[in-house]
């Protein structure tokens, strides 16, 4: 049968539709004036002025802390409690509770954690971000290994049993091998959520070590220059690679196992 | 060496096996023979040491094998799926047994090399599992079994997983590797041509119960419940009360075997295809229905008059009876086996 190629046209309105924000914003952080909006020639000054921000730079390294602790608990954490799960428990309740956060929203999760700190007198900061990001960021990891581990073959573990291994070595020699895309992929995703959070960050985060949503966020309140573009761009170009790398990684652990 | 008694296990509503009492000799090749859900994995997990029985005891030369974890058991599974380690080479998988044994390195090596030479995968060492072919892998996950020396090595149905000719091929050299190594075999399967080939002794299992522990030709000679002679081989069977020369036969009249069972016992009575007699005069008389060549045999079948499904008569090679022929069927008294229904 020949498919007719009207079709193709709500197909491409989509993809146009859902890129052409993202192209515009790139094109403008190219833009020679000080307008986010009117194109006025190609320069790479809003790079520069963007790399000598003392206030984006701190942000940035804020994020990347907060990013990379929460994405290394969650992940130990995430993974131990998908096992846990899947090997020695059939509630499906409790199966259902750990992937709440990852739906619940953010502000609810947010206001939620405020109250939390507040309760047991914790003081805000960093810590406060990153645990709080440890709290979404482990319901994701414990989904993706969750699945991988359902379509895991379980007769490994007895073979394993069966030729003389502690369930410890079992655990490290042949159930972690095996899930290894799943817990990659769920810290990847851990991370890249972790990196552009404004919500639960804004609520947890102490004013004086906020991170770098929050510093767009307090850039843009006085006004839009292209410097947000070239960020938006950096963060872009971030996001992208992680994500093909993701895929590449999954994608060549799968085929070896 | 193994004895198993009085084991049984349940699961919810369903019991996998009910009061299983076995004796398992040193250095024999064991079969359980069943048709599937017949409970005979459930006993070879329980073997292994990832089930354990509601009721019952289980003892290795002697001693409490139930009290040991399945890691500590020194009995080995080769996994129906075989369960070879995706992510570790066939050298690898077959080390990583004496690994946890914390043997030296250069015994592992000597050790895994000599087994795999014995099963004729020596240059695959360096392989991924993936990369073999299914009759390789059946290999590997024997080398990887046998390697440990176990007192005990169980088979959860090896050869399902090979097509028809690597299987018979496989066959033969499990049954080499058996006489080799001289550990005790307990192989599980559905397949009763694998069994009556593979084993010295075959216990044949129904729904969670042991029905019959004999010899592969015991078994088929003399099969002593109705299950028996009909799972094991083709069977002729024929209801009725025993007599003093054979069965009285429901409609059929009587029917000659050799019993020993108290005249008036209602019972069951065998006879097999390829004991069969086509001829002008015999006990039962019967119009063709149906002939069919398979080369080295025929099977003819014969409808007598009185009992409903046809009679089955195996003939050597081609056979000059046509459907529709009338004929006469008999059989030597010896060759007609009387089970107590």
């Amino acid at each position: 049968m020949r498919r007719s190629r009207l079709l193709y046209v709500p197909f491409w309105l989509s993809y146009v539709f859902l890129y052409t924000p993202i192209v515009v914003l790139v094109a403008m952080s190219f833009n020679a004036g000080e307008s986010p909006y009117v194109y006025e020639g190609f320069s790479l000054d809003w790079y520069g002025v963007l790399a000598q921000d003392e206030r984006i730079r701190e942000g940035l390294v804020n994020t990347l802390i907060v990013a990379a602790g929460s994405t290394a608990l969650a992940t130990v954490l995430g993974t131990l409690l998908a096992v846990g799960l899947a090997r020695h428990t059939r509630s499906r309740t409790l199966d259902a509770f750990s992937v709440l956060p990852a739906v619940l929203p953010d502000l609810v999760l947010g206001i939620g954690l405020l109250v939390f700190y507040a309760t047991i007198r914790s003081t805000l900061g960093l810590h406060s971000v990153l645990l709080a990001h440890t709290v979404f960021g482990m319901a994701f990891v414990t989904a993706v290994v969750r699945t991988r581990l359902t379509h895991a073959d379980t007769s490994l573990e007895e073979a394993s049993r069966d030729l003389g291994a502690t369930p410890l070595t079992t655990f490290t020699r042949v159930t972690l091998p095996q899930l290894a895309p799943g817990i990659l992929a769920g810290a990847l995703l851990a991370f890249t959520l972790s990196i552009d959070e404004f919500v639960i960050a804004f609520f947890t985060a102490a004013p004086t070590t906020p991170t770098l949503p929050i510093v767009i966020y307090s850039m843009v309140r006085f006004g839009v220059t292209p410097e947000i573009n070239a960020l938006a761009t950096l963060l872009l170009l971030v996001s992208f690679t992680v994500v093909i790398v993701a895929q590449r990684m999954t994608r060549l652990t799968e085929s070896l196992s | 060496m193994l004895k198993i008694t009085g084991v049984s296990r349940r699961f919810g509503d369903v019991t996998a096996l009910s009061d299983v009492s076995l004796e398992i000799r040193q250095g024999e090749f064991f079969a359980l023979l069943g048709p599937s859900g017949c409970g005979k994995t459930t006993l070879l997990r329980i073997l292994a040491g990832f089930e354990s029985p509601d009721e019952g005891t289980v003892t290795l030369d002697g001693e409490d094998l139930l009290a040991r974890p399945a890691h500590r058991r020194p009995v080995n599974l080769m996994f129906q799926s075989y369960a070879l380690f995706p992510h570790m080479s066939v050298a690898k998988n077959v080390a990583y047994g004496l690994e946890r044994e914390r043997l030296d390195r250069s015994e592992v090596r000597r050790r895994v090399g000599e087994v795999l030479e014995k099963v004729g995968l020596d240059a695959m060492a360096s392989r991924r599992p993936q990369q073999l072919s299914g009759g390789q892998r059946q290999r590997v996950a024997l080398a990887r079994a046998i390697v440990k020396r176990p007192r005990l090595l169980l088979l959860d149905e090896p050869l399902s997983a090979l097509d028809k000719k690597v299987r018979a091929e496989m066959q033969l050299e499990l049954k080499r590797l058996q006489d080799e190594v001289g550990i005790t075999f307990v192989v599980v399967t559905h397949d009763q041509e694998e069994a009556m080939s593979l084993a010295d002794r075959i216990a044949v299992f129904d729904t969670g119960r042991v029905e019959q522990v004999d010899a592969p030709v015991e078994l088929y000679e003399r099969p002593r419940t109705p299950f028996v002679a009909g799972f094991v081989g083709a069977n002729n069977l024929f209801a009725g009360r025993a007599c003093s020369v054979g069965l009285a036969a429901d409609g059929l009249g009587i029917l000659p075997g050799r019993s020993t069972l108290p005249d008036g016992t209602p019972a069951l009575l065998a006879v097999r295809p390829e004991r069969l007699r086509l001829g002008a005069d015999g006990v039962l008389r019967g119009e063709v229905v149906d002939v069919s060549f398979y080369g080295g045999v025929s099977h003819v079948s014969v409808l007598v008059a009185g009992r409903p499904a046809p009679v089955l008569a195996a003939v050597q090679g081609a056979t000059r009876v046509q459907a529709g022929s009338p004929v006469a069927l008999g059989w030597a008294d010896e060759d007609g086996v009387l089970i107590p229904q």
